[in-house]
């Protein structure tokens, strides 16, 4: 179970059990959705700005544990921060999941990096495809 | 494998020669590897199959010792590599039955055979409002063309309806020809719920109408005798990959009359007879169809994989292949909390699934782990998912090394990832 534990850690499997924010929101101020056509994964992120500051956020769709979890893990850690916070972190995410070795992703990214950092090097390389695929496929459009 | 899974299944009919699979599995060097330190248990065959022995030879004998261009060289290898490419057209005829050489074009799969017919056959005589009429379990690659072709002649592509059992509706296929129909492009074996299509009494309807029937044969090639005499049909494409033999390689078969009328795919060297810059004229059958140098080392592979299949026995393949279905079947049938996706009462080699609430991708990647190769997926057939309201499945598909204690890993694995989602 060492690599299987490795790759589904415990906060993977308990986010897609009872994921964060996992609800439709129909007064949000902006939405967006991701498809990714190689594996049909769906996902919709709603949100909610108080000014600057992103008052809540919310997500629903259907996609893999990983895919699944990582957008709870996300819902729960742009919640309460400013425009420019989660831009920053997004930078940084983005940095992590497409250049950094998993190595260096433990030293740097923090917060976001919680998801990749923790888990072993084969662990990392799957976790980075799903969600880069993701990424790539839901760089959304506002509405 | 229990004897009780054969009794419950049938056995082959008498006569069948059993299918000696120890000695088959010996002649794949791949199937010895080892994923994450657990046996390769190789069951996304639908997807592409390994390669014996043999084919890998032929394709290295090839590079080592016949290759150059051909149709053009008076040297010896140049004769020799035109050989080797027209012996494996042969090859391709004799598997086919067709009626002659002339009907057998080598393309770069069933994909590429499929737009061919649909630009080079349907473009020019589709008018706007005629129609092409498919079925509802089509893989992308017999869908995308036709709206293609729709777009560009206003032509309107007609869908005909499945049961919940994933079979053809035939009633509402036969309401939907009519006399706008220009042609009728039907899967033969469908990757993603298995259902074997009743291609002789669609092509008698199809026909009894006056219309052309496309076979896509990508899933059948390997597994079902595919006969041209007998299918009835007009087009008929497959792959080589599919079928234990190279990639980049694929077989469009046409009857001589039609192809005769269509115009050519694709403009250059060998397909010509003879250019001018006024005016050029194009080369008999097949050559029409096969601009540039083609995949020559492909082809032969792909010869070989024929005859290598042969040797074994397709109808022994057949037999092996349907009880171990039978016997995934029930297995996987039974584990709480499956669903099968198509239970189609002619079905081979695939089997599609469900498992409660757990997405198909996470299936594939915990039994990944475990060394069992799945495919996880949309299998590029959207609209059967769409039908059977599931956004993806995880599927095992079959070949004839596969063997029933491959099966037994594939259960144990689903037992797994059953534990490891316990909702």
């Amino acid at each position: 179970m060492t690599q299987l534990s490795a790759l589904y850690q415990d906060v993977i499997l308990e986010h897609n059990r009872a994921p964060r924010n996992f609800r439709r929101m129909d007064d949000a101020d902006r939405h967006a959705e991701g498809r990714n056509p190689l594996c049909g994964d769906q996902i919709t992120v709603w949100l909610k700005l108080d000014g600057e500051v992103i008052s809540d956020v919310s997500f629903d769709g259907s996609g893999c544990a990983i895919s699944k979890a990582s957008a709870s893990l996300m819902t729960a850690a742009v919640k309460g921060k400013t425009r420019a916070e989660v831009a920053a972190l997004f930078g940084r995410f983005r940095e992590l999941v497409t250049g950094e070795t998993a190595e260096e992703a433990r030293g740097g990214a923090g917060q976001a990096g919680g998801l990749l950092g923790d888990r072993g090097v084969s662990g990392a390389g799957q976790v980075r495809n799903a969600v880069m695929a993701r990424a790539q496929s839901g760089a959304g459009q506002r509405s | 494998m229990p004897a009780t899974a054969v009794a419950a299944t049938g056995s082959p009919p008498a006569g069948t020669p059993r299918l000696d699979v120890a000695r088959v599995r010996s002649e794949f060097p791949i199937l010895a590897t080892r994923v994450h330190g657990r046996p390769l248990v190789y069951l996304d065959n639908a997807a592409t199959t390994q390669k014996p022995q043999a084919v890998i030879e032929s394709l290295d004998r090839y590079y080592r010792a016949e290759n150059a261009n051909i149709h053009r060289g008076v040297h010896y290898l140049s004769q020799l590599a035109t050989e080797a490419y027209e012996a494996a057209r042969e090859k391709v005829a004799r598997f086919l039955n067709a009626a002659s050489c002339r009907e057998v074009v080598f393309v770069r799969g069933a994909t590429e055979g499929i737009n061919l017919v649909a630009q080079t056959f349907a473009r020019p005589v589709v008018r706007p409002g005629d129609e092409i009429l498919i079925t509802e379990m089509e893989h992308h690659s017999n869908i995308v063309p036709w709206q293609l072709l729709a777009e560009q002649t206003g032509a309107v592509l007609r869908v005909a309806p499945l049961t919940d059992a994933g079979e053809l509706d035939f009633d509402g296929f036969e309401r939907l020809l009519g006399e706008r129909t220009r042609l009728v492009s039907v899967v033969h074996l469908s990757n993603a719920l298995g259902t074997i299509n009743p291609v002789r009494r669609i092509t008698a309807a199809a026909h009894a109408r006056g219309i052309p029937v496309l076979v896509d044969g990508a899933q059948s090639a390997p597994h079902l005798g595919v006969d041209m005499q007998a299918l009835g049909c007009d087009f008929f494409v497959f792959s080589g990959h599919k079928l234990f033999g190279p990639t980049g390689i694929g077989v469009l078969y046409g009857r001589e009359a039609l192809l005769e009328r269509m115009p050519p795919w694709q403009g250059g060297g060998d397909m010509i007879s003879s250019v001018s810059f006024e005016r050029s004229t194009w080369a008999g059958l097949p050559a029409k169809f096969e601009a540039g140098t083609p995949h020559i080392a492909g082809a032969i592979g792909l010869g070989t994989a024929i005859d290598w299949l042969s040797a074994v026995g397709l109808d022994a393949v057949a037999a092996h292949e349907d009880e171990l279905l039978s016997y995934a079947t029930a297995a996987v049938g039974r584990i709480p909390g499956v669903t099968l996706i198509g239970t189609a009462r002619e079905k081979a080699s695939i089997l599609s699934f469900s498992l409660g609430g757990i997405h198909p991708h996470d299936i594939g990647q915990v039994l990944d782990l475990e060394g069992i190769a799945i495919r996880a997926g949309h299998h590029c057939a959207q609209p059967v998912m769409q039908r059977f309201g599931v956004a993806a499945t995880a599927r095992a598909s079959f070949a004839l090394y596969n063997t029933a204690a491959e099966v037994d890993a594939l259960v144990a694995g689903l037992g797994t990832v059953r534990r490891v989602f316990a909702q």
